[in-house]
């Protein structure tokens, strides 16, 4: 679990997030959505301690992490995974290296071990023959599987993607969306995900923050976010057609189980 | 860094520098990675390197031992100080200086463009979040290995730009085998070889550090990558011209 209590962030004068308050949950895929330039990628950065942040603070299962002197801020990023935007993989490495990286860097295994650990991974995210290949020569939803299994190579207990679905086809985008959510219900892990994406929002919308100009304008689940009143979030969301159909429509789509309360939720 | 809107720029810049180089040179993780980081880079900013000293260093003494001969043409002076100039200008100032402005262009470029790229695709903030201290793990082993290699580029450079004068000036007809070699050994002084090495090891520090400054705080895009580039070699190359200017005065004057 991670609690967020007040955080600010500004560039130089210039405030970028303001006063956001808010909790994610364990073993839950929590969302940050808005629009472009409201801000996710820098409250998700100030969130994993790649920003300082001005004010507020950000605790990993009650450990105050800005409040924290810089050798137990590493260890707690040893327990962090990430995901970045455009999948940020070593481009003189491999895939296969790209992915020991972490294992190279931290881990007391022998060459054999992180080699089979490695491939647990990639295997883990769909991915095989080619381990060889460099970042430049695979797709980009193959890079940001590659991405993904670096992450998850140290089993962290936070897992933060930037746009997991950026640049990928609507198909493609989906099998990540499940694969992130079947990690982190393997795993347990906190994650927290940026997205733009109105599908992953309805897929894996355990919960949600909306950023409206910086700050955190709604809360919720996917299942009140058809509803919901905040003026910002609903021409957020129904900026397409298709959406401002799936509203209007909403009994014709009502047998999709995705738009309805899970069972287990009632 | 001498192109800035205003001294408060300068001095946050400087400050930056320096924070840099001190969160470059904390204790790595794991040491053999360093060490294994430390031979590919002196193979890239070496050994790569190899090819265009070579080039220059042959020119430069072939021209320097042209330009002796004609200024020194009068039966008056004697023919072995095409040599003694040659060494003199070939060890003092071009072996280091002018090898350095060289090596700027193309080390710093390079250094820049690379750790610069790593900035704007999140490669730098990806090895953060692992834990990696990204300034130790991409600029300390640049520094270090410019530093070891540098000083044999330089010696390699005094030799190549000698025997390309001997080439120029003994097969040219413009002094005999013998003058050039009496000239070569004539006053020699190896606190002057000392003093070109001490420099270069200045020199390998600035391009190294600078240019990683300029890639390590790259923002933006492809463009500001480019820009990062040139700034690294712009204030390289006066870096080292300055700090030319103060060696000298402090170590032969
Ligand atoms: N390092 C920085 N220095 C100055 N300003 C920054 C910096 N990083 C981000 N900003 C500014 O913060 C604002 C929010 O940017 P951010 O990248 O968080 O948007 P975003 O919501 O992630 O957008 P997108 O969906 O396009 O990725 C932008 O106006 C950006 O210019
Ligand atoms: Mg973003």
């Amino acid at each position: 679990m991670i609690e967020v209590v007040n955080i600010s962030k500004s560039f130089s004068g210039k405030q970028v997030i303001q006063n956001i308050s808010t909790v994610f949950e364990k073993g839950k895929t929590n969302l940050i959505i808005g629009q472009s330039g409201s801000g996710k990628t820098v409250l998700l950065k100030s969130l994993v301690g790649l920003h300082e942040i001005d004010e507020g603070e950000i605790k990993f299962d009650g450990r105050n992490y800005s409040k924290l002197k810089f050798r137990d801020k590493k260890n707690i990023r040893k327990e962090i995974g990430m995901v970045f935007q455009g999948g940020a993989l070593f481009d003189s490495a491999t895939i296969l290296e790209n992915v020991m990286y972490p294992l190279d860097m931290f881990s007391a295994m022998n060459r054999k071990e992180k080699i089979e650990r490695a491939r647990f991974c990639l295997n883990r995210v769909n991915l095989s023959n080619v381990e060889q290949l460099y970042p430049a020569e695979v797709s980009g939803g193959m890079q940001k599987r590659t991405a993904i299994a670096r992450a998850i190579v140290l089993n962290p207990k936070y897992l933060f993607f930037d746009e997991p679905n950026s640049g990928l086809d609507p198909q493609t985008a989906l099998v990540i969306d499940k694969l992130i959510k079947e990690i982190t219900e393997e795993y347990g892990t906190t994650t927290v995900i940026n997205t733009h994406d109105m599908n992953s929002v309805m897929e894996i919308g355990e919960k949600i923050i909306f950023i409206y100009q910086g700050e955190k304008a709604w809360e919720g689940t996917k299942h009140d976010i058809i509803n919901n009143d905040c003026q910002e979030l609903n021409d957020f969301i129904f900026a397409s057609e298709l959406f401002k159909k799936v509203k209007k429509n909403f009994s014709i789509l009502s047998d999709d189980k995705r738009f309805m309360p899970d069972e287990k939720d009632k | 860094m001498y192109i800035t809107n205003s001294g408060m720029n300068l001095f946050f810049e400087v400050g930056r520098y320096f924070n840099l180089l001190a969160k470059a040179f904390s204790k790595p993780e794991k040491f053999w990675i360093y060490i294994k980081l430390v031979f590919k880079e002196i193979d890239e900013l070496g050994i790569q390197s190899l090819g265009i000293i070579t080039v220059i260093s042959i020119f430069m003494g072939a021209t320097v031992v042209i330009q002796a001969a004609l200024s020194t043409d009068s039966p008056l002076i004697p023919k072995y100080l095409i040599g003694f100039t040659a060494r003199q200008s070939v060890v003092l100032e071009f072996a280091s200086t002018l090898m350095c402005l060289i090596l700027a262009g193309k080390v710093g470029s390079r250094i820049a463009s690379e750790i610069g790229t790593m900035r704007i695709t999140e490669q730098i903030d990806a090895l953060e979040i692992m834990g990696v201290n990204s300034a130790a793990y991409l600029i300390m082993p640049k520094i270090i290995a410019a530093m070891f290699i540098f000083p044999f580029l330089t010696v390699l450079a005094i030799f190549i730009a000698l025997a390309g004068g001997y080439a120029a000036g003994v097969f040219g007809n413009l002094v005999t085998s013998a003058d050039y070699i009496y000239g070569l050994q004539i006053q020699f002084r190896t606190f002057d070889i000392i003093y070109t090495l001490i420099k270069v090891e200045f020199f390998a520090f600035t391009i190294t550090s600078v240019s990683s400054y300029y890639g390590y705080y790259a923002y933006g895009g492809a463009l500001e990558v480019g820009r990062a580039s040139t700034k690294a070699v712009v204030n390289s190359s006066i870096i080292i011209l300055v700090l030319d200017y103060l060696l000298t005065q402090l170590l032969l004057a």
